[in-house]
């Protein structure tokens, strides 16, 4: 099925949030907004979701405690137990202070990584992976908000076209996806 | 808005204060005849003086830290953060008060190197002498306690004036003086704690032992800072003040928490595995004689914040925040009781009638200052420079 795009390029962010609130006001749905930088207070404005990075942040660093613990009971005390310093060496409690700070290095590193990995799989800005942004500029000093006509069922494209002409944007391009 | 004391507040702070004086009264007429009741009952005025001290001395490094960092956020809850403040007087005046009486005493057991029959018997208190000894400790003391009170003065006759003059001449000597303050701050916030808290195991010592202390400090007067402006704001005083500021206090609670117990295990840690006999003393008798409060206290004020503060729905829930608070808050009190008790009484210190009542009279008496200092000044800075800034706060 092809969807209506319009793309809608402002030379400000300020009248792009005002823009982007009149829209909204009228019952339009912005799907979504594409600046070189990010714009303060945008998210309520087109309703984007809280985000989710925190949980996954959470889950990484519990798989990271798991690993390390794992991991440095068999390394240290069940395949080849070490003495170090006349401690215990067989049981992994009564040493569990020594593995605490690597315990607490490796989950960081794993809530780190997989945070950075998530946050740009779900942007899909991975390297090697097709730009999103619909144009280039917006990497610069312009900035897009998109429309999509599949979700403005109750407007024609006619219709939305004249609605952004009204928030003073500088260009209008029109696709078919 | 002009604050009054809620007859709530009243009768609520007048109460803790009978209790206490009931339960201390009890506790005095149980134990009066033990051989260490004089010990015991130092040990809880020092205990006491020094975590309500301290928690005024905490918003003191607050207010000085965002003066020296130029924040815009807490403008909003800046009177909060003075009226704290506003306990150190008081506090001094209790420290001075406990102070003296141990150094009349000859340390009352608790400071031992204050008695001249202990150090004459025993050589490593006699090398350190040239530092612990009463006229030396009493400079000091004098100096951390003046300096403090002078930029307190300062901060707070500069806060009036900015009220009623404005402009930005005031904001940039705040900025100097609370850099300033922070330089002294970092300097006696160690040396105080080996004077008053290390110097009662004397024969131990941990150079982490001032950090450790003061992260408790900062986390106990942060809690303090959230719960008063939560109360505040339901009370309705604080109108300018947003979910984002509770969100950053709750966010501040979080951080000291974990500053607090990553210090905390830093110095058990390197001990535990250095394992070398004059270190370890002081965690072998902590951990024979009050290993459940020792460690069940490490847990509460660790794992508590972390799990239950961790999600920023919890950081913004004032019920959240209020109860982890109040239980890390005690848990805190409890740090201080094992640092000072079990150091000074060894096996014979309990929490018992005298501690309790000691501890909800002291509380008491603090809630009330603080309360009525807030009744002394306008609830929001009229003319700070930031306050636009932290009325748009949102985060």
């Amino acid at each position: 099925m092809t969807d209506r795009v319009i793309y809608a390029m402002y030379d400000d962010d300020d009248v792009l949030k005002d823009g982007a609130k009149h829209l909204v006001a009228k019952g339009v749905k912005v799907e979504e907004v594409f600046s070189p930088f990010p714009i303060h207070g945008i998210d309520p404005i087109i309703g984007v979701e809280q985000t989710r990075l925190g949980i996954f942040a959470f889950i990484y660093g519990l798989i990271g405690l798991t690993l390390a613990t794992v991991g440095m009971r068999f390394f240290m005390i069940v395949d080849w137990p070490m003495n170090i310093g006349g401690k215990p060496n067989f049981s992994y409690m009564e040493n569990m202070l020594a593995f605490v700070p690597i315990t607490f290095e490796f989950t960081v590193l794993c809530a780190a990584h997989g945070m950075a990995i998530t946050y740009f799989i779900a942007n899909r800005t991975l390297p090697g992976m097709k730009a999103q942004n619909p144009d280039p500029r917006t990497t610069d000093d312009r900035f897009v908000i998109e429309l999509r006509a599949s979700q403005n069922s109750k407007f024609s494209a006619a219709e939305l076209e004249s609605l952004v002409k009204e928030t003073g944007m500088v260009e209008i391009e029109q696709k078919e996806i | 808005m002009e604050f009054k004391i809620a007859n709530k507040a009243k009768r609520l702070t007048l109460i803790l204060m009978i209790m206490g004086v009931i339960f201390t009264g009890f506790g005095i007429a149980l134990t009066w005849k033990d051989h260490n009741f004089g010990q015991r009952f130092m040990a809880n005025g020092l205990i006491n003086s020094f975590f309500f001290f301290s928690i005024g001395m905490g918003a003191l490094f607050f207010l000085a830290l965002a003066y020296a960092t130029e924040t815009g956020w807490y403008a909003a809850i800046k009177k909060v953060v003075e009226a704290v403040t506003g306990f150190i007087p008081y506090g001094i005046g209790f420290m001075v008060l406990i102070l003296l009486a141990l150094t009349l005493t000859d340390g009352g057991h608790i400071y031992t190197w204050m008695d001249p029959e202990v150090v004459a018997n025993d050589e490593i208190i006699k090398a350190k002498s040239f530092y612990l000894n009463k006229g030396f400790f009493w400079i000091r003391t004098i100096v951390y306690l003046g300096v403090y009170y002078m930029f307190w003065k300062g901060f707070k006759k500069r806060s009036l004036e900015e009220d009623r003059i404005g402009g930005t001449e005031i904001h940039f000597k705040n900025y100097k003086k609370g850099a300033l303050f922070l330089v002294y701050f970092s300097v006696f916030s160690s040396t105080s704690s080996w004077d008053w808290l290390m110097s009662i195991d004397v024969h131990w010592f941990s150079t982490l032992f001032g950090w450790y202390t003061f992260s408790g400090i900062w986390c106990s007067s942060m809690v303090v800072l959230v719960i008063l402006t939560l109360y505040l704001k339901k009370l309705g005083y604080l109108p300018k003040v947003n979910d984002s500021h509770i969100h950053d206090l709750g966010k501040w609670t979080f951080a000291t928490s974990f500053l607090w117990s990553y210090l905390w295990f830093s110095q058990y840690m390197l001990i535990w595995y250095a394992n070398i006999g004059e270190e370890v003393v002081y965690y072998m008798m902590r951990i024979e004689n009050f290993k459940v409060l020792y460690f069940g206290m490490f847990v509460v004020n660790f794992v508590f914040p972390m799990l239950l503060l961790m999600s920023r729905e919890a950081k913004r829930h004032s019920g959240i925040l209020t109860i982890v608070g109040l239980i890390i808050l005690s848990s805190h009190w409890v740090d201080v009781y094992i640092m000072i008790s079990a150091g000074s009484m060894g096996a014979t210190a309990s929490i018992g009638f005298m501690e309790i009542g000691m501890a909800i009279l002291m509380a008491g008496i603090f809630i009330r200052v603080i309360l009525y200092n807030l009744t002394k000044a306008p609830l929001s800075p009229v003319n700070h420079p930031f306050l636009d800034e932290s009325i748009h706060h949102e985060i």
